[in-house]
């Protein structure tokens, strides 16, 4: 695997540029990157308002030997700052977007549209993520050791459709809507998730390990989701309690989770779950199983 | 040859290439996915006259099982891919998902696939559903008890039936107690099953008949009780024979189930072990007694 490293530079000297000032920096990714050499990746465009500028205006680009090679897996491993005085990215958007393979690693927190429409890879962020992380991901892994923010894996105002395979993982909380529209793929936050979370869901899984936020799976079809620290309020109207049981499929979906390292309880693998179907006011197969701690 | 004072026949086991397939059925309880795989197993013991050859593999522990949960593995033997879709169709719908609390996964990574659960599922009369989890879609179909989870496909392999050897015995008892310690030991190799019952056929036929509307019958040179009116392959002194037939997933473990049941058989009692073959000319797999014993 050839590895490259970027890391915010502080200050640009003499062209009136704040590098902590939002840019777009979708071609950094795993795929723009494989097979060029350090001064090329260094000549990638970013947008810096209506300004183009390159990756090596803003960062300090450190490519391995093996950089050149095309068949090499790409790692890119961001960081805030030179001197790891700053772990702030997230003025810095579109990390990942569209890319299929590779693995993208960032020290810090980071801008919006982390990994949007991606298709394979990984991204590791140790630290925030902002809205629309993994929106319309349709493959590969995002897994986010703090909070995410609002519009988690969900859809783009005007599609039709927004997360649609893949996985996102979160260790923290994740803001409001998060996997609205979900068509496939599964997000598990293991903190607490805002309001509307899977709302207009089509398919797919959404876990919360915290308290699941109020409207939950309003205008839902199908899908799964599941509430394992209970919910905030009563479900919706419009979803109709069915029963108590234990679903096998989530035995084996929990037990998966628990081989990637995520905190399953042996009674959240053996326990019941109240099943509410709906949204009624829709196709109405979707469900929210909400673990019973009774 | 001889072991143990056992005379080892100079002669091979005849085998023929198939198609293999391992569920994997778990259950509430060691009792109830024991059931289900004894169900699905029954009347399963000649390709010719059952449509497979099945039996169960051995126990799978909880902590091995694809949900937790205690299972038993099975093995199924046909053909073609075509009798695979055929009977794994009849005996998962029959016997596991009728089976209170049973799970079917597909046990594995097959050559080719065949469709069991992605067929099934119309038995859930529309409010079936598809989860998709790293590549392996599942369908939960509801069920009076809660749901039945089977998996979508079901891998089968190139595999290999009618691997045997036959214990020549001074006493049917003796011949009996040989037979169970050898299907005892070979219960303990992995990738092989005895579709027999009790893992022991005592009908051993050959492929002419005196009828002609009869393609099999009774193996006269074996019948202890015809010795004088027939040409018998017994020696003095044998008044009993079993055989053991194997299918396996692959040569080395039939070779190995042959190797392991004949040592095992090799008891007081017993005065000859053979093996069942047609002169070389219609078998794809040839298993020499006295090479695997080596």
């Amino acid at each position: 695997m050839s590895v490259t490293r970027l890391c915010l530079k502080d200050r640009v000297a003499g062209r009136g540029i704040n590098p902590r000032l939002p840019v777009e920096a979708d071609s950094i990714s795993p795929d723009r990157f494989a097979g060029l050499s350090q001064e090329e990746v260094a000549t990638l465009p970013i947008l810096y308002g209506r300004r183009r500028l390159t990756v090596g205006d803003l960062f300090t680009v450190e490519a391995d030997a093996a950089g050149t090679d095309p068949d090499a897996a790409e790692e890119i491993i961001i960081e805030a700052s030179v001197d790891g005085t700053s772990d702030d990215l997230s003025h810095v958007k579109r990390i990942g977007q569209e890319m299929s393979q590779g693995r993208v690693t960032i020290r810090g927190d980071v801008g919006m549209h982390l990994g949007a429409r991606m298709s394979g890879g990984e991204i590791v962020v140790h630290g925030d993520a902002a809205a629309w992380a993994g929106a319309h991901m349709a493959g590969g892994v995002i897994r986010v050791h703090g909070n995410a923010g609002p519009m988690l894996g969900a859809g783009y105002a005007g599609e039709k459709r927004g997360m649609r395979g893949g996985v996102i993982l979160v260790d923290g909380d994740a803001g409001p809507r998060c996997g609205e529209r979900m068509r496939r793929g599964m997000i598990v936050v293991q903190g607490d998730v805002g309001e509307f979370a899977g709302a207009r869901m089509i398919a797919g899984s959404l876990f919360a390990f915290g308290a699941l936020g109020a409207r939950a799976g309003a205008g839902m079809k199908r899908g799964t989701i599941v509430a394992l620290g209970g919910l905030d309020g009563d479900p919706l109207p419009v979803f109709r309690y069915a029963c108590a049981y234990s679903p096998t499929f989530l035995r084996y979906y929990l037990l998966r989770l628990r081989a990637w390292g995520l905190p399953v309880r042996p009674e959240h693998i053996e326990g019941l779950y109240r099943r509410y179907v709906g949204d009624v006011n829709t196709l109405g197969k979707g469900e929210i199983l909400v673990y019973d701690q009774r | 040859m001889q072991i143990n004072g056992v005379e080892i026949e100079d002669t091979f086991a005849e085998a023929f290439k198939m198609r293999g397939a391992r569920l994997i059925i778990t259950a509430v309880d060691r009792r109830w996915a024991m059931t289900a795989a004894q169900v699905t197993t029954g009347f399963a013991t000649s390709v010719i006259a059952c449509g497979c050859e099945a039996g169960v593999e051995g126990p799978i522990p909880a902590e091995e099982s694809p949900d937790g949960r205690p299972g038993v593995s099975v093995l199924l033997f046909t053909m073609g891919p075509k009798g695979m879709k055929d009977q794994l169709m009849r005996r998962v719908g029959q016997c596991v998902m009728t089976c209170p609390t049973t799970a079917c996964f597909n046990g594995l990574e097959g050559e080719q696939w065949v469709k069991i659960g992605g067929t099934l599922r119309y038995f859930g009369d529309g409010f079936q559903i598809s989860k998709l989890l790293e590549g392996r879609r599942f369908w939960r179909i509801p069920v009076m008890e809660g749901e039945f989870l089977v998996e979508e496909r079901f891998g089968i392999k190139k595999a290999i039936g009618g691997g045997n050897f036959l214990i020549l015995g001074q006493s049917a008892e003796a011949t009996l107690a040989a037979a169970e310690q050898a299907v005892e030991a070979m219960r303990q190799v992995r990738g092989v099953v005895m579709p027999f019952p009790g893992g022991i056929v005592r009908s051993g036929s050959k492929t002419t008949s005196k009828y002609k509307f009869l393609r099999a019958s009774t193996n006269t040179a074996y019948c202890p009780s015809v010795r004088r009116q027939t040409d018998s392959a017994l020696p003095q002194g044998v008044n009993s024979v079993l055989e053991i037939v194997i299918d396996g997933l692959d040569e080395e473990a039939v070779g190995e189930a042959t190797r392991v049941g004949v040592r095992a058989a090799c008891q007081p009692g017993v005065v000859r072990i053979s093996a069942g073959n047609y002169g070389g000319t219609l078998g794809q797999y040839q298993f020499h007694l006295r090479e695997l014993l080596k």
